[in-house]
C-alpha cells in the first residue's frame, strides 16, 4: 500500500507572497525522506502541500503537481478530503481531540467516516496503538481522555490516529520538536518500524535526527530575505551529510548558519 | 421569515445524508486506495455536505442582516399612515392624543426631553462610578478577589428591569424625597433643579428614574471599561513603575490614557441601554398631562414608557402606528448611539494594538 | 557591605530611598480609597434590592399554595394565590424562544468564525449583531407586533412573545458561540482535516464538542437574562390570572408580567402577590445561573 510521490514544479503562495519556488523531487515508497533547512525556507509549506493541507490557510495558492503513484492530487475533480485520507499527517504539537477518549481518538478518522462496526473498531484500535508502540502503556485506560497522557504519549497517540485510517503516505511536521529526548527516541524508533509499511516524509530542525532516521534528505534554503524558498539538493542521506554537492548545504550541515 | 430559515437549518446539520450521497463507494473502507476518476472541466471539488452546511451558515448570517433591515422597514411602513393622519407636528408637538384614529394629534418633543434627561442623569452618575470600579477591579483589587467582585457587579445586570422599577418607585423614591426637596430648595435658581411639573417630593420624576437607570447601566459600562483597562500593556505599566511612579500616577499616565476611548465607548453602550429602558421607567415615572418644565423634577414618559403605557389602546392600526412612529425614532437613536459606541471601541482597539 | 570609610561617608550621602512627597502620597491614597468606594457604591443597590425582595416576598414562598395555584378568581382583597400560572408561561415562552434562537445563533456564530472570517458579509453581520444586542426590548416587541399581528394577522399570544425574545436572545448566542469557537485551536481543525474528515463534519464532531461547555453556559446565562424581560410582553400578550398552557392562543401570564400587573392592585393582598412574584422571578434567574455553572463543570473537557 505504500506509494511513491513525484513532486513537479511546485510553486506555493500565500496571497501575493511567493513562499516556495519550483520544487521538483521524488519520494520513494517504503522509505523515509527528511526535509531540512533553516526556518522559513518553506519545508513545512511543501510538506503541507503534499496532502493539500496548504489550501486550508485562507489566501493560499498552489501551482505544479504532486503525483501519488502517477495520480495528480491537484487534478481537477480530485477531492482534497480523499487525498488527506490517503496521505496522513502528524503535527508539530500533539493535538489529540480533547473531547474524545484514547480509543475514540485512535479511531476518530474511521468513526467520522461512518464506520460503526464495533469489532472492527476494536481491532483497528489495538493494531494502531501497537503500531505506534503505545498499546502496552494505555491498554488499561482506553476510555480515559487523550489529553491526560504525557507529551510523548500524546504524539504517539496522534501517530496511531494517523495510521488507523491506513494511509499510503505519512507526513510528519517536526513531530519531536516539542518532546524530551527520551520521547524523541521512542518516536524515532517508531519511524524506523513504520517505514516497513509506509512512505514517510519528515520535516525536522534536528540534523542528527535527519541523519538517524532518513534514507534520503532534501535540503531547502532561502536564497535571500524576501525571496521564495527553494530546494537546494536532494540525495541519499549519507551522501548529503558527508559529501554534499552544494556549498550552501555544506555550510548549513556544518553549522555555519541556520 | 423566522420560520423558513429555521426549518431549512434544522434539516441540515444531522445530515449523514449529505455524506453518503457524494461518496458511496469509499466511506466505510479507508483501506482501499483512493483513486478518484479525474473529471476535467470541473474546477474544484466541494462535497455536498460542505456545500449545504456552508450555505446554511452563510444564509443565517444574511438572515441577521435582514432582521435589522426588516425592523427598520416594518416600523417605517406601519408608521407612515399614522404620520399622515397626525394633526400635530410629530417632531415638535408635546401632545399625545391617539385613542381616536379619526382624530389623532401626537408629537415626540416631550418624550424626547424625558428620555434624554433621565438617560443623561444616569450617565453622569454611572460613568465615574463605573470607571472607578473598573480601575479598582483591574489595578487595585487582589487577583483572588477581582473575579468574584466582578461577578457581583455583573449580578446587577441579572436583576430584571421590572424589579428595579418596583424598588425605585416603592423603596428608593421615599428615601430620595428629602434629598430631592433639598436640592430643589437650595439649587432651585439653576433651571435644571427648578420646580418640575410635579412636586419635587413626589419621587416619581426624572431624578429618581435617572438614579435607577444609573444602577442598571453600571454593569454595562463597568464591563467594557474593565476589559479595556485590563488590556493596558504590562510594559507601559512597568515602565511607569520603574520611574518611581505611585499607583495613582501609573493609572493616570498609562492605564487611563490607554483605556479612555474604550471607556467612552462603553458609556455610549450604557447610554443606548438607558435610552431604550422601558419597564423600570414606566413603573417609576408618573404620567402627567402638564408639559415639562425642563427640570430634573419633571415627570412624564420616555419613548419606551409611552409605548408601554399605550399598550392598552393597541386596537387599530392607526393608533398602533402612532406608537410605532415613536418606536422608530427610538430605534434610530439607539442604532446611532450603538454604532458610535462600536466605532469608538473598535477605533481604540485598532489604534492601540 | 562594610568598609572603613562608611562612617565618614554616611552623613554626606542621601538616604537610600527617596521619600515620596506628601502631596503625591495623599493623592495616591485618595485615589485608592475613591476607587474602592466606587465598588461599594455599586454593591449597595444590589444588596438593597435583594434585601427588599426577600423581606417582602418571603412569605408567599413558604406556602404550598403559592407553588400549586394561580390567581384565578381572586378579588383584590382576597389573600393567598399562587404563581403556577406565571411559572408555566415564563418557562414555555423562554423555552420556545431558546428552541428558535439557539440553533440560529450557533449557526451564525459558525458562519462568522468558520466560514466568514473577515469577509464583507461577516463584518456586516458582526455589526448587525452588535446593533441587535443594543436593540431596546420595547422595539423588539413593536417589530413583532408590526410583523406578526398587524401584517400576518395573528392574535396576541405567548408565541409572539417568544418571537420577540428571540431577537433579544440571538445576539447573546452568536457572541458566546463566536467567542468559544475562537478559543478552539486551529491545530484541532487541521488534525481532523488531515484524517480526511470534511469541513462540516469537523465543525460538528470536533470543533463544536470542544467548545460545547462554554456555549451551553453562555446560552443558559442568556436565557436567565431574557426571562426577566417585561416590555415586549406588555404589547404582545394579554395577562391572564388563570393557568394557560397554550402558547398560541389566549392571554398568558408570566412572572415579569405578573409583577407588573399586580402593581396595579394596591391592596395588602395585591402587594403580597406582587413581591411574591418578584422574588420568584429573581430566584428562578439565580437558580438558572447556578445551573449554568453546574452544567459548565459537567460538560467541560476532561483530561483525566
Amino acid at each position: 500500500m505504500a506509494k511513491r510521490l513525484d513532486i513537479k514544479d511546485l510553486n506555493l503562495y500565500y496571497n501575493k507572497f511567493h513562499a516556495v519556488r519550483d520544487v521538483t523531487l521524488q519520494v520513494h515508497a517504503r522509505s523515509v525522506t527528511a526535509f531540512i533547512g533553516p526556518s522559513g525556507c518553506g519545508k513545512s509549506t511543501v510538506l503541507r502541500a503534499l496532502n493539500r493541507m496548504h489550501e486550508v490557510v485562507p489566501g493560499s495558492r498552489v501551482e505544479g503537481s504532486v503525483l501519488l503513484d502517477g495520480e495528480n492530487v491537484y487534478a481537477p475533480g480530485v477531492d482534497p478530503v480523499q487525498v488527506r485520507r490517503t496521505i496522513g499527517m502528524v503535527f508539530q504539537r500533539a493535538n489529540p481531540f480533547p473531547t474524545m477518549s484514547i480509543r475514540d481518538n485512535v479511531v476518530a478518522g474511521l468513526k467520522l467516516a461512518g464506520v460503526k462496526d464495533k469489532k472492527r473498531l476494536e481491532e483497528v484500535t489495538e493494531r494502531s496503538l501497537r503500531g505506534a508502540n503505545l498499546w502496552e502503556e494505555v491498554k488499561d485506560r482506553l476510555n480515559k481522555p487523550g489529553g491526560g497522557l504525557s507529551g510523548g504519549q500524546q504524539q504517539r497517540l496522534c501517530i496511531a490516529r494517523a495510521i488507523a485510517v491506513q494511509p499510503d503516505v505519512l507526513l510528519m511536521d517536526e513531530p519531536c520538536s516539542a518532546l524530551d529526548p527520551i520521547s524523541t527516541l521512542a518516536i524515532e524508533d517508531l519511524i524506523a518500524e513504520l517505514k516497513k509499511d509506509y512512505t514517510i516524509v519528515i520535516v525536522t530542525h534536528n540534523m542528527q535526527q535527519a541523519a538517524r532516521v532518513s534514507d534520503q534528505t532534501a535540503f531547502f534554503n532561502l536564497p535571500a530575505v524576501g525571496e521564495p524558498g527553494q530546494l537546494v539538493e536532494i540525495g541519499e542521506t549519507g551522501k548529503i551529510f558527508s559529501n554534499p554537492s552544494q556549498k550552501a548545504t555544506e555550510d548549513y550541515i556544518s553549522g555555519r548558519f541556520g | 421569515m423566522t420560520e423558513s430559515t429555521n426549518s431549512e437549518r434544522r434539516s441540515a446539520p444531522p445530515g449523514e445524508t449529505g455524506n453518503t450521497l457524494v461518496e458511496p463507494p469509499e466511506t466505510p473502507v479507508p483501506e482501499e486506495p483512493v483513486t478518484p476518476p479525474s473529471e476535467p472541466g470541473e474546477k474544484k471539488v466541494v462535497r455536498l455536505g460542505d456545500r449545504v452546511f456552508q450555505s446554511v451558515a452563510t444564509g443565517s448570517g444574511i438572515f441577521v442582516v435582514a432582521i435589522i433591515a426588516a425592523i427598520g422597514l416594518f416600523l417605517l411602513v406601519r408608521a407612515i399612515p399614522a404620520l399622515h393622519a397626525n394633526e400635530a407636528n410629530f417632531l415638535l408637538s408635546g401632545q399625545w392624543r391617539t385613542g381616536d384614529p379619526e382624530n389623532m394629534a401626537f408629537g415626540i418633543i416631550d418624550l424626547a426631553w424625558i428620555t434624554v434627561a433621565s438617560s443623561l442623569v444616569a450617565l453622569i452618575l454611572a460613568m465615574p462610578v463605573a470607571g472607578g470600579i473598573a480601575l479598582f477591579l483591574t489595578q487595585y483589587a487582589p487577583k483572588v478577589l477581582a473575579r468574584p467582585f466582578a461577578y457581583v457587579v455583573d449580578l446587577l445586570a441579572a436583576v430584571p428591569s421590572v424589579i428595579y422599577g418596583l424598588w425605585g418607585a416603592l423603596v428608593l423614591a421615599p428615601v430620595l424625597k428629602p434629598v430631592a426637596v433639598r436640592l430643589n430648595e437650595t439649587l432651585g435658581w439653576i433651571p435644571i433643579f427648578a420646580d418640575g411639573n410635579v412636586p419635587a417630593g413626589s419621587g416619581s420624576n426624572v431624578f429618581t428614574a435617572g438614579i435607577v437607570l444609573a444602577v442598571m447601566i453600571l454593569p454595562i459600562i463597568t464591563g467594557v471599561a474593565r476589559e479595556v483597562f485590563a488590556r493596558t500593556p504590562a510594559v507601559q505599566i512597568e515602565g511607569a513603575l520603574a520611574l518611581g511612579a505611585t499607583k495613582w500616577e501609573v493609572v493616570r499616565t498609562t492605564v487611563w490614557p490607554f483605556g479612555r476611548s474604550g471607556f467612552v465607548g462603553g458609556a455610549m453602550l450604557g447610554l443606548g441601554r438607558a435610552l431604550g429602558e422601558t419597564v423600570a421607567l414606566t413603573v417609576i415615572l408618573s404620567y402627567t398631562f402638564e408639559g415639562p418644565h425642563y427640570s430634573i423634577f419633571d415627570a412624564g414618559a420616555t419613548f419606551a414608557s409611552r409605548i408601554a403605557l399605550g399598550s392598552a389602546e393597541f386596537n387599530n392600526n392607526l393608533t398602533v402606528g402612532a406608537y410605532i412612529a415613536a418606536g422608530l425614532v427610538l430605534f434610530i437613536s439607539t442604532f446611532a448611539v450603538n454604532a458610535i459606541a462600536r466605532w469608538i471601541e473598535s477605533g481604540s482597539a485598532r489604534g492601540k494594538e | 557591605m562594610r568598609t572603613d570609610t562608611a562612617d565618614i561617608e554616611r552623613p554626606a550621602s542621601a538616604p537610600a530611598f527617596q521619600h515620596l512627597g506628601l502631596g503625591r502620597r495623599i493623592k495616591n491614597h485618595t485615589a485608592t480609597v475613591l476607587f474602592g468606594l466606587a465598588f461599594v457604591v455599586a454593591v449597595i443597590p444590589l444588596l438593597w434590592v435583594l434585601f427588599t425582595l426577600v423581606r417582602r416576598g418571603l412569605a408567599p414562598m413558604l406556602s404550598t399554595e403559592w407553588w400549586t395555584h394561580s390567581f384565578y378568581g381572586l378579588l383584590p382583597n382576597d389573600p393567598g394565590g399562587g404563581i403556577y400560572h406565571a411559572l408555566v408561561g415564563t418557562l414555555e415562552q423562554t423555552l420556545v424562544c431558546a428552541v428558535i434562537a439557539v440553533p440560529l445563533g450557533v449557526t451564525v456564530g459558525i458562519f462568522l468564525i468558520e466560514y466568514g472570517r473577515n469577509s464583507k458579509l461577516a463584518r456586516t453581520t458582526t455589526f448587525m449583531v452588535d446593533i441587535l444586542s443594543g436593540l431596546p426590548s420595547i422595539v423588539a416587541g413593536l417589530f413583532i407586533y408590526a410583523l406578526w399581528i398587524t401584517t400576518f394577522g395573528f392574535d396576541r399570544s405567548g408565541f409572539a412573545v417568544s418571537l420577540s425574545l428571540v431577537l433579544l436572545m440571538l445576539p447573546v448566542v452568536v457572541r458566546v458561540t463566536e467567542t468559544m469557537l475562537t478559543i478552539v485551536p486551529d491545530e484541532l481543525r487541521e488534525a481532523s482535516y488531515a484524517l480526511g474528515v470534511p469541513k462540516w463534519k469537523t465543525i460538528l464532531k470536533v470543533v463544536l464538542p470542544t467548545s460545547l461547555s462554554g456555549i451551553i453556559t453562555g446560552i443558559i446565562l442568556g436565557l436567565a437574562r431574557i426571562m426577566g424581560e417585561t416590555a415586549p410582553l406588555l404589547i404582545l400578550v394579554g395577562y391572564s390570572r388563570a393557568i394557560n398552557f397554550n402558547l398560541f392562543d389566549g392571554p398568558m401570564a408570566s412572572l415579569p408580567l405578573t409583577v407588573y400587573t399586580a402593581r396595579k392592585t394596591s391592596t395588602e393582598a395585591g402587594e403580597y402577590r406582587m413581591w411574591g412574584a418578584a422574588l420568584t422571578l429573581v430566584l428562578l434567574i439565580m437558580l438558572i445561573n447556578l445551573l449554568a455553572t453546574l452544567l459548565s463543570k459537567l460538560f467541560s473537557v476532561k483530561t483525566r
